[in-house]
């Protein structure tokens, strides 16, 4: 069943960033920036953690999820350290993630070569 | 409805040009539906290796991430971003695919200034506006 959970909400968030590449003049880079900024506002209101405990991985998949992550992240550690909390929160949550995006990024684009599109 | 084989192909095509977008959303849900399953998978097994759900979780990003690379590397991510749309870009997935594909494109012009500058062509913008909008919602905590 969580697997269904999954896919079922993983598949629509997709669907709806595919709504909004044919319907509007929206591009990725703004669908993706609007996608992380929903993830941290939805997870400030509340509404994303149920949303991440119900789907699992269909929830934490999507680049929302990586936005619920910073919001998560932040509350944490202004809770434990106050201000200093509001700059390392965000960033700590989600490091695993970009420290990921930057070795990978990095090791494959020395290693290959751009291909015909 | 009784109708043979050609009628039903013929059929079927009048009704494609209708509706390209259902067409567009059933493949993104799809193929985004079926990354998240198996984030789930990944999930599950490293909460099988006893790690918090947390931890769980980072690492299932850092593993969709590597993979996603090596798959934009070979050119296949590509190839199936071009059926799934919005499925391969709404995905940690495809912020990895991005990252890879900038670089790729720009190595011709340096490593430095050519690759690692446009790596974050389309990722830095998601980082900035993320980061800004956590530390936004970090402020309004303080004050609450």
């Amino acid at each position: 069943m969580e697997f269904l959970r999954a896919f079922l909400v993983g598949g629509l968030l997709c669907g709806i960033g595919q709504i909004l590449i044919d319907r509007t003049k929206l591009t990725p880079a703004r669908i993706l920036t609007g996608y992380v900024v929903t993830g941290v506002i939805l997870s400030a209101i509340g509404l994303y953690g149920p949303i991440a405990d119900f789907a699992g991985a269909g929830a934490s998949v999507p680049l929302t999820g990586f936005g619920h992550l910073l919001a998560k992240g932040v509350k944490k550690a202004v809770e434990a350290e106050g201000f200093l909390g509001v700059f390392k929160g965000g960033i700590t949550a989600s490091a695993a993630g970009i420290s990921a995006s930057v070795l990978f990024g990095l090791l494959v684009s020395v290693i290959f070569k751009t291909h015909e599109k | 409805m009784n109708m043979s084989k050609k009628e039903y192909a013929e059929y079927v095509k009048n009704l494609e040009p209708a509706s390209p977008h259902l067409k567009n959303f059933i493949k993104a849900f799809l193929i985004g539906g079926a990354i998240c399953i198996l984030g789930q998978i990944l999930l599950n097994m490293y909460m099988s290796f006893g790690l918090d759900r947390d931890n769980a979780s980072a690492a299932v990003s850092i593993t969709l991430i590597g993979l996603s690379a090596l798959l934009t590397g070979f050119g296949i991510y590509d190839k199936i971003a071009k059926h799934a749309g919005a499925g391969t870009l709404v995905p940690i997935t495809g912020f990895a695919n991005s990252i890879v594909s900038e670089a790729l494109e720009f190595k011709s012009e340096g490593y430095i200034l050519g690759m690692c500058a446009n790596m974050f062509k389309l990722a830095g913008p998601v980082l900035v506006m993320g980061i800004s909008a956590s530390i936004f919602y970090g402020i309004i905590l303080l004050f609450l």
